[in-house]
């Protein structure tokens, strides 16, 4: 560092330019000039909904992450690591798992965290999540222990992931709240935003679509160990963060320019190019998951409840041609067959191959023939007001007409999909064959927080319904193999038949890069963004 | 007069009645579940339901309208869905922003755009006269965002004379309130500048030709005088109505400047509205549109009578 201050002699232009500037600023506040322990980050979206049990929208979730906090949490090598959590015992017949909170935890009005806190919320979270549902399937009963500190969950019968369970990374997570908030019905948003995480929720300054504002929640006890992912010493090195909403992508890359915020978490890819030639902003991808695009089929309506007509839509899909379309850069995704995510303990790319060689058009094709398809139009859902969902279904559409399907690609915006998409209704009463999303890859990174290997068919299962018992009975073998070995096998099967029924299809994996000034550091890796580490 | 205000206001009722409840079906009968919305992916169709439940949504729609509009009888515009947040407030958060540009964009282009249109038709033909026209052409021609886009580029990230984006209310010091409101003041002014100067010199013509413009010039009246208070003043009609009209789109949300300079008005919160299906929102901004579009017509017809002591009302 260069502690010498240097003059310089600037040429007469910018020396006009600069006293102009510094005449603006006598009368006004110049841009940028906020204070330096502020932190101004322009997220993916905006704020609406500030309960993350009640919905699974990521940025609810990133909000949950500022406030709330967390039993166990992930580390950066998939490992759940304890958080509020100091220590917990497991009964010699697996069935009474009894958790200690370490000291220091409080909610933001000061009352202590209890062991009655961590039960209800846990319920809480439980009636509403995926793996939480799945993880209250073996729960015989909850409640605070015998010390106010205690949790203690009775199993009827063992359950090898009730830690990971706990330490479930991205929507819904485990979030701890108090006990009054928790009893809230989780079809109901939370009156309150308490939380006994690293930041205090800022109530008076939320204006949704606008600003979400946090300040440092002094009273806050962090771990020890170093942070890594959601896990380890959540160090807050800033008074104050604020969410600024930018609907423009070009304003926020200028703001980011001119100093005006820190943090852009998900510039698109075409502006990226700017981003990495300028010295002043770092753009790394913070999220080594990514993101996994899908395409997904129903199965109730004809043809698509035919499954040879489902498995020779995917096997016209080309992964390459679908990753150009979208992302474009090479280095910004790869080709991926494993539903459970690359570079995870569970990926396999079993069943994928046609995907990711891109030669199944032939077998599309005769898969056709044999099916005796008879020109039906497939309508696909087009979302076409989401930047990273309206290319999917432009490319998808056009390899299943060279495979010889008839689609009919139906444009709307996204909101309307989703009513859509929750629709059993057929094809004659407004019913869809099928739409594309895209998913966080801690989202979808093993087969019981991965919806679309639920094979429960049109009651209980996930938008599409595959009923598919062999899928069902495999996930809960799953959920009670005692070894990462046999969880792979297992997942590996799940994967296997998935395909085989054709149930849905990673059509790509990308990533996200996140920009940032070089005024800021510590931002941490991790598939939700957060805050804590980050100093200015 | 009084009697013709009144008479206007009580006209403004089933108006505004009507739009309420063309909105209020309109957005039911729109693809797009609330509830869907809110509850994200996992949710169960019971748990949706009780969502909607929970919402009111499942009452047929004429339930919900009364229930609708007995609130907006006691002052209650509702509840957001998705935030939670009182409907009145998220719009009271979103008012000042959108008037304070509008209010800057009509002050400076009628500052500039009357003189400009007057001495145009004074000077018609001439190289000013065509230098005025070329400027309403671009005005028109070149759309907002180019122009935002361009003014940042130069005064922001050039020059960095202005901020790139954000508000400032005036409460927090009427230096910093203009150097962040100016950017998008100067933006929208190109257009309403070429609007008001087309429209200033088209009336303006029309008046020069008139008997009595030339009566004056031969009483020895001063140039100045003829073109002010003869002819100005008799064609400010159609110049007033532009200003009001200009002034009520500017109320009811310029989506692609608040977009383009991040200003947090009502353009923004109706766009978000409706993307996100928060239907008490978006009923009560289209309904708040519509009252600004009734208030400003009416005083525009004041307006007239005022400036013009031929116009009469029964």
């Amino acid at each position: 560092m260069n502690d010498t201050i240097q003059f310089e002699r600037k040429p007469a232009g910018m020396l006009r330019a600069s006293l102009f500037s510094a005449a603006l600023a006598g009368f006004a506040v110049v841009a940028g000039a906020v204070d330096a322990q502020t932190l101004r980050a322009v997220k993916h979206s905006d704020l609406r909904v500030l309960d993350p049990i009640l919905t699974t929208a990521y940025m609810s979730r990133n909000h949950g992450y500022m406030i709330f906090d967390t039993l166990y949490a992930l580390d950066s090598d998939l490992v759940p690591q304890p958080q509020m959590v100091d220590s917990h015992t497991v009964s010699d017949d697996g069935l009474v798992y009894t958790f200690t909170l370490r000291d220091g935890l409080a909610f933001h009005d000061g009352a202590t965290v209890t062991g009655a806190d961590v039960a209800a919320s846990i319920a809480r979270w439980g009636e509403r999540d995926g793996m939480g549902q799945v993880l209250m399937s073996f729960v015989d009963s909850m409640s605070q222990g015998a010390s106010a500190n205690e949790f203690v969950i009775n199993l009827k019968e063992p359950y090898g992931l009730v830690i990971d369970s706990l330490a479930k990374p991205s929507s819904n997570v485990p979030f701890i709240m108090p006990q009054r908030l928790a009893e809230t019905p989780s079809t109901e948003p939370i009156p309150e935003q308490i939380g006994s995480g690293p930041f205090k929720w800022v109530a008076d300054e939320y204006q949704p679509g606008v600003i979400a504002v946090y300040e440092k929640n002094e009273d806050y006890v962090p771990r020890s160990e170093p942070a890594s992912w959601a896990a380890g010493g959540k160090v807050v090195n800033v008074d104050r963060v604020e969410w600024v909403v930018m609907p423009d992508d070009q304003t926020a890359l200028n703001a980011l320019q001119a100093g005006e915020i820190d943090y852009w978490e998900s510039p698109p890819s075409d502006l990226l190019p700017i981003l990495d030639a300028n010295p002043e902003v770092t753009v790394k991808n913070l999220n080594a998951l990514g993101m996994q695009t899908i395409m997904r089929p129903n199965t109730l309506n004809a043809p698509m409840d035919d499954v040879r007509i489902r498995q020779a839509a995917i096997a016209s899909v080309n992964q390459k041609d679908v990753l150009d379309a979208l992302v474009g850069n090479p280095e910004l995704y790869s080709l991926c067959g494993a539903m459970f995510v690359c570079n995870t303990p569970l990926a396999t790319d079993v069943g994928s191959e046609t995907l990711i060689k891109g030669n199944g058009m032939d077998k599309a094709k005769a898969l056709l023939e044999e099916a005796g398809y008879d020109g039906t139009p497939i309508v696909i859902m087009h979302p076409t007001d989401v930047g990273t969902l309206r290319t999917q279904p432009v490319v998808v559409a056009q390899a299943m007409r060279d495979a010889g399907f008839v689609v009919d690609l139906q444009a709307m915006d996204w909101q309307t999909l989703v009513g859509k998409r929750a629709s059993q209704a057929s094809i004659e009463d407004g019913g869809w064959h099928m739409f594309m999303t895209n998913w966080v890859g801690a989202d979808v990174f093993n087969p019981l927080v991965n919806n679309m290997v639920n094979g429960k068919g049109p009651d209980g299962g996930w938008f599409g319904w595959p009923d598919v018992p062999k899928l069902e009975e495999l996930r809960t073998s799953y959920a009670t193999a005692p070894t990462l070995e046999q969880q792979q096998e297992l997942a590996a099967e799940i994967q296997k038949i998935a395909f085989e029924e054709a149930v849905y299809a990673p059509i790509g994996q990308y990533f996200v890069p996140t920009a940032w000034s070089t005024s800021i550091e510590g931002v941490l890796d991790s598939p939700a963004p957060l805050f804590w580490n980050i100093s200015k | 007069m009084v009697g013709y205000i009144v008479q206007r206001i009580l006209a403004a009722i089933p108006v505004m009645g009507f739009v309420a409840l063309f909105v209020f079906l309109l957005l039911r009968l729109t693809p797009g579940d609330p509830a869907a919305i809110l509850a994200g992916d996992t949710a169960t169709p019971e748990q949706l339901e009780a969502i909607r439940e929970s919402l009111g949504l499942n009452d047929p729609i004429f339930t919900q309208f009364f229930r609708w509009v007995g609130q907006l009888l006691q002052g209650d515009f509702g509840t957001s869905i998705l935030s939670g947040k009182p409907v009145i407030e998220l719009i009271g958060d979103r008012m000042e922003p959108t008037i304070s540009l509008a209010l800057t964009t009509i002050i400076l282009s009628v500052t500039i755009a009357v003189p400009l249109g007057v001495i145009a038709a004074w000077k018609q033909g001439t190289l000013i006269d065509r230098f005025v026209m070329l400027l309403s052409v671009l005005g028109f021609s070149v759309p907002v965002f180019v122009i935002g886009y361009l003014m940042i580029s130069l005064f922001s990230m050039e020059l960095k004379w202005f901020p790139v984006q954000g508000f400032r209310p005036i409460g927090d010091g009427v230096g910093d309130f203009l150097h962040r409101i100016a950017l998008p003041t100067f933006t929208l002014t190109l257009l309403y500048i070429a609007l008001i100067a087309r429209i200033t010199r088209t009336s303006m013509l029309e008046i020069l030709g008139d008997d009595y413009v030339r009566t004056a010039r031969a009483k020895g009246l001063p140039e100045s005088r003829v073109l002010m208070r003869h002819a100005l003043r008799n064609c400010s009609v159609p110049i007033i109505t532009v200003i009001g009209i200009g002034f009520a789109l500017i109320i009811s949300g310029v989506v692609v400047t608040e977009s383009v300079f991040n200003l947090p008005g009502l353009g923004r919160l109706t766009v978000d509205a409706v993307l996100s299906r928060d239907y008490p929102v978006i009923q009560a901004v289209i309904l708040l549109a519509s009252l600004i579009y009734v208030v400003i017509n009416l005083l525009i017809d004041i307006a007239y009578v005022l400036l013009d002591p031929r116009i009469r009302y029964a």
